[in-house]
């Protein structure tokens, strides 16, 4: 208990905490954009691993960070354009579709990684953000400004969503396709924006693995946080406010993990506490799952004038 | 009651779905503060027309004129700018956003960053005064009644300053009462400078509501007339092309015994469609009819004879042994069951005709051997089920989804009620819950002639209709549901329909 | 010009489609070979005599097919049932550890019982464990709605970290130096090859008569039909008998099932041991191969094969001239994608008027 207290005093411990975080908010909010239109993205993961080497090589090819940010954003928007047209535009099964972008994008990152670099055996290396210290707030000055970008994409995600027409076009795309149409919304286009704007958010989520948290692309770098933010995703209702509360809330634990394990010695052996990130989201699933109140189209492919 | 130039003129619209041609050249034209009723049975392309109308869809060939000016195809944006609005049977409405939230989207520019509520909310209080249509802006949707939905729906294509008012099948979910007040509503519109456009197939509302009348058969405009002079036997031989006869009903002889005993049952609260105490008691060789508008209980007590919804409190008893809820169980108890969901719930889709034919039945020693299934024998049942009654369509193999309505209502009939050779379980209830919703005269003659022939082969037949014509045709008893309750089932005789009126809707 | 939806379906159209797919499949390959500096006439080349161009090409295809089938199948019985099972990968080790934990050499002595009841109690260990893995989810699933989709993809980083953490410890090899790795299995368990100087071992015998079971199962049984209908629509099979549960439970238990058994059938044909690598995501592929199939059981052998001759063939291409392996797994996930589009515009027929 003792060293719990110690370790929460700690300031380093909440400057870990919003590191971990970051990735998810943005991903979760990607994920959370094409739900919210009714449309299921499994593409997450390999989106971010694609976002993770892009923005990497651009910066390694010398553009500036930002720009490396901006060109992950864009892989990004591109794998969802494929993603929309996939399942918007042929109205082909968002499971397999998701699944099969994964697939792909995580393949052809490790194989351009392996053609820009077939011999190394240390990662390349990049000069990453720095912290933010001209920032005269506490924790937040040891943020990278990718971190503030993620915290003030929370209420501009729950602004839009909310008080503008556009994001009630979405909403209701999202609840039911054929009254969006009704009135006079294409269901399409506002699907495909959506999922797009989504996943160039879960692009730049890779971009911060890279570009921030650590200073090079390694192998099985995104380690299974897009599937987190799916499941978080669901324990947010759908919501951009909740969405941060839970991201908080689970790096909050994936940073206890490490520091118990360092302090603790070997009472547990170190896999354990590497479960417990994944063991936490499926209980939060499980925790929300009767009272989840799902965008009513989500997932049920739309037929444009199909008897 | 026409103005001189008419607002809306239909020409030559013509529209295919793969082989069948919905729409063949119909024109027609709507006058200014008019009530036009679109007349025909169902599948004779009304909807199709009026949702091409709307922009749903896009006709193949002819053109429309709003206002005089032409109407771009395909797009509800064009329609809803000519100013036509739509009211639609099944209701577009986001049962998680709010009343305001439902009228509101799609009326402002999607680039606007800020979305001016309190205009929109005070713009729906005007126009719901203006129309008598109260409703409350921040009403969850999903929690209201099915006549206040309605009045969403109407309120939509008003806030959006409708000119021309399509309705279609607007009684379908009201009780007497309620469509009378939607009458009162109509004339208020047209007072209001509206031009009403008003689909139904019930003959009598037809001829009251309307100005004129048009009727479509098979995809054409078969005949236009005022409706002052013209009577419902003439529309009834237009919309089918013949004198219709209605299926005879040979008088009841002495209902025999109680075959199934429903005694003060009760299913649980919170769950929307319930019951609340329900008595009732069905015989051999007689039909017992339930009227009531959809959404009053029919689903529960429809479920729960079918064996998928549980009692809460209560008895049901069939041939004196309780009726577990257990679907595998009901053939072999010898009932069968029409459900109302004929695509999502009577047949599996994309399973072959034979399978679904069989698929009650798979789990008895006909039809498999232990845990194998004796496939030639299911084959030969199904072809005799096709063939007795009379299952059109792409044979055994084909899915069972690519059958017309009819036909799958067919199906669904030829599996409850044919057994197989050599099997002697006798039939003692049939369980048909709106067993000739969506399908046309014919199909509905048929499945009627059905349900009376079971009934003098002896077995107890209830069905759930919210058709009145049809429970008052066939019902040798009815009775009437209302918020979960059963009425005593009295003799047809006993009941007028102006009673079963009031009863509908909790007043008797 | 128009296109409509077809009535019935056409054998000619889905030949065409798929040729299509296989086309779009090449030209994007070719790309990403270009892109690697490589000649793509020369690198095809390679990758098909790496993967079939002699009997011992062919013996590597078919023993790297041997878990893709059993994955495969895996997913296809799932998928029929709509049950979206992506942890296989899970599944698969969990039933290699069990095969370890019933066969291996403990403290090199082995359980002291005969091979003709061990043998069989590893592969149901194995069966068990990938069962299990899947009971939970499903049940999740079936009682309060829980997506499985993501449940089961969690579960496959838990069952690794598990793995590691067995092999960092009570299975760990003793005479490993301190590699990362089980006890090794009894080589009276191991099974015997097929043919002899090959890895093809008769694991590709199970496998296939296992397709074949699967198969007789969804089309001549009782509950292969509820497996269908379950999937098809899960209302009407209610409503027409059908237990949605119990049938549910029953495909958790049969896919998870033959993922663990996969796990096994690799450390008693291929490796002997359980590390962490021993599967380069065989459970995921599985997917694919189902969804190339159509999730017919007999259509996943032919899958298993053509994915199996890619990525041996890309082994073999990537050791002669340095493209990098992952050119197969791309191919792959666009076979995939392309394959989806290919089945649906069979459908369609275009009218030119």
């Amino acid at each position: 208990m003792g060293e719990l207290i110690e370790i929460l005093a700690n300031g380093s411990f909440w400057v870990a905490v919003l590191r971990i975080a970051t990735p998810l908010i943005l991903g979760t909010l990607g994920v959370l954009w094409c739900e919210r239109a009714g449309v299921l993205n499994l593409g997450i993961e390999g989106i971010m691993v694609a976002g993770a080497f892009t923005g990497w090589l651009a910066v390694y090819s010398g553009a500036p960070l930002g720009v490396g940010v901006v060109v992950a954003a864009a892989t990004g928007a591109a794998l969802g354009l494929l993603h929309a047209l996939l399942t918007v535009g042929l109205a082909l099964s968002q499971h397999v579709t998701g699944l099969g972008i994964t697939l792909l994008a995580t393949a052809a990152s490790y194989y351009g990684y392996r053609v820009a670099f077939p011999k190394v055996s240390t990662p390349p290396t990049i000069v990453p953000f720095a912290p933010m210290t001209w920032l005269p707030l506490p924790v937040i000055s040891q943020q990278t400004v990718l971190t503030l970008l993620a915290l003030l994409l929370v209420p501009l995600s729950s602004w839009l969503l909310q008080r503008t027409p556009a994001g009630l076009a979405v909403r209701m795309v999202g609840e039911n396709p054929q009254a969006a149409e009704g009135q006079g919304i294409s269901v399409v286009a506002t699907r495909t924006v959506a999922i797009v704007t989504g996943s160039a958010l879960m692009g730049v989520a890779g971009s911060f693995l890279t570009l921030a948290a650590f200073n090079a692309f390694f192998f099985n770098m995104v380690n299974g946080r897009g599937w987190i933010c799916v499941a978080l995703v669901v324990f947010a209702s759908w919501r951009p406010g909740k969405a941060l509360l839970g991201a908080l809330l689970f790096a909050f634990f994936d940073a206890l993990q490490l520091r118990l394990q360092q302090a603790g010695g070997a009472a547990l052996p170190y896999q354990a506490y590497l479960m417990l990130p994944y063991a936490l989201s499926i209980l939060a699933l499980v925790l929300v799952a009767r009272k989840a109140a799902y965008p009513q189209a989500l997932m049920k492919p739309y037929r444009k004038g199909e008897r | 009651m026409a103005g001189p130039e008419p607002v809306l003129r239909l020409s030559g619209i013509t529209k295919r779905f793969g082989a069948l041609l919905a729409n063949d050249a119909v024109s027609l034209q709507l006058g200014a503060g008019e009530v036009l009723a679109l007349l025909g049975e169902n599948g004779a392309g009304k909807s199709t027309l009026v949702s091409i109308l709307f922009g749903h869809y896009v006709a193949d060939a002819g053109a429309i004129e709003v206002f005089g000016r032409a109407l771009p195809s395909g797009q509800p944006k064009a329609s809803l700018a000519a100013g036509i609005g739509m009211v639609h049977q099944h209701f577009t409405l986001a049962d998680n956003l709010s009343v305001l939230d439902n009228v509101m989207v799609g009326t402002e520019p999607l680039w606007q960053p800020f979305s001016r509520r309190r205009r929109a909310r005070d713009k729906l209080a005007v126009v719901a005064a203006r129309f008598g249509l109260p409703v409350d802006a921040d009403a969850r949707v999903g929690s209201l009644s099915v006549g206040e939905r309605q009045r969403v729906e109407i309120l939509k294509a008003l806030y959006r300053g409708a000119r021309i008012l399509i309705l279609d099948e607007p009684t379908a979910v009201l009780t007497p009462q309620e469509s009378e007040a939607l009458f009162a509503t109509l004339g208020q519109m047209v007072a209001q400078g509206l031009s009403i456009l008003f689909i139904s197939h019930k003959l009598g509302e037809v001829l009251r509501v309307s100005d004129r009348v048009a009727v479509l058969r098979a995809g054409k405009l078969v005949a236009e007339a005022p409706a002052l002079g013209t009577s419902q036997a003439q529309l009834a031989q237009w919309m089918v092309g013949q004198a219709v006869a209605p299926p005879t009903r040979r008088p009841t002889r002495n209902a025999g015994d109680v075959v199934c005993a429903i005694d003060h049952v009760s299913t649980p609260t919170g769950v929307r469609d319930r019951l609340d105490a329900v008595s009732l008691q069905l015989r051999a060789g007689e039909i017992v009819a339930i009227a009531g508008v959809s959404g009053n209980g029919q689903v529960a007590l429809a479920e729960l004879l079918c064996g998928v919804r549980r009692a809460g409190a209560g008895t049901v008893l069939l041939d004196g042994r309780p009726l577990a809820a257990e679907p595998a169980r009901m053939v072999e108890r010898g009932v069968a069951r029409v459900p109302e969901d004929r695509h999502g719930v009577g047949v599996i889709g994309d399973l072959p005709v034979w399978e679904n034919a069989v698929s009650e039945r798979l789990r008895t020693r006909t039809f498999s051997r232990g845990s194998v299934v004796r496939r030639a024998a299911a084959r030969r049942h199904a072809a005799r089920v096709i063939e007795v009654f009379d299952v059109r369509g792409g044979g055994l193999l084909a899915s069972a989804r690519s059958l017309s309505g009819g036909n799958m209502q067919k199906l669904i009939l030829g599996r409850a009620l044919l057994a197989p050779e050599g099997e002697n379980v006798p039939l003692r209830l049939i369980v048909a819950h709106q067993p000739t919703w969506g399908l046309d005269i014919g199909a509905v003659a048929y499945v009627q002639r059905q349900l009376i022939a079971a009934r003098d082969a002896g077995a107890a037949v209830l069905l759930i209709s919210d058709d009145l014509d049809e429970v008052m045709t066939l019902g040798d008893r009815i009775a009437v549901m209302h918020h979960g309750r059963l009425t005593e089932a009295r003799e047809a005789q006993g009941w007028t329909r102006e009673g079963i009126g009031l009863a509908m809707a909790g007043a008797a | 010009m128009r296109v409509e939806k077809r009535l019935q379906p056409s054998p000619a159209a889905l030949a065409l489609a798929s040729l299509g797919a296989i086309v779009f499949t090449l030209v994007v390959s070719s790309v990403l070979v270009l892109v690697a500096g490589a000649p793509v006439g020369r690198t095809y080349a390679l990758l098909l005599q790496g993967a079939f161009g002699s009997l011992f090409a062919w013996s590597e295809t078919l023993t790297r097919a041997v878990p893709l089938l059993l994955t495969g199948l895996s997913a296809a019985v799932a998928f029929r049932a709509r049950l979206f099972n992506i942890g296989a990968e899970g599944q698969l080790y969990a039933g290699a550890l069990a095969a370890i934990a019933v066969g291996g050499l403990h403290g090199g002595s082995g359980f002291a019982a005969p091979t003709w009841l061990l043998f069989p109690a590893m592969l149901i260990a194995a069966a068990l464990a990938g069962a299990a893995l899947l009971l939970g989810p499903t049940l999740l699933k079936a009682r309060l709605g829980v997506d499985e989709v993501v449940t089961t993809l969690l579960l496959n980083f838990i069952v690794l970290l598990f793995v590691s953490a067995m092999l960092d410890g009570p299975m760990k090899d003793p005479g490993a130096m301190g590699w990362p790795q089980s006890v090794a299995l009894q080589p009276e368990l191991e099974l015997s090859r097929l043919v002899q100087g090959t890895r093809l071992h008769s694991g590709l015998a199970i496998a296939l008569m296992l397709a074949a079971a699967v198969w007789a199962l969804l089309r001549h049984t009782v509950a292969g039909f509820d497996i269908r209908a379950v999937g098809a629509n899960a209302r009407a099979a209610a409503f027409a008998g059908v237990p949605v549960t119990r049938t549910l439970v029953l495909v958790a238990l049969l896919s998870g099932g033959l993922a663990g058994l996969a796990g096994a059938v690799e450390v008693a044909g291929r490796t002997s041991y359980v590390t962490l690598d021993m599967s380069p995501g065989y459970g995921y592929s599985g997917i694919v191969i189902a969804m190339l199939a159509g999730l017919h059981p007999l259509g996943v052998a032919a899958a298993a094969v053509f994915v199996a001759g890619v990525l041996v063939g890309a082994d073999s291409m990537s050791r002669a001239i340095g493209v990098p392996t992952y050119l197969a797994d791309v191919i792959v996930a666009v076979s995939l994608l392309s394959v989806l589009v290919a089945t649906l515009a069979a459908q369609y027929r275009l009218r030119l008027r």
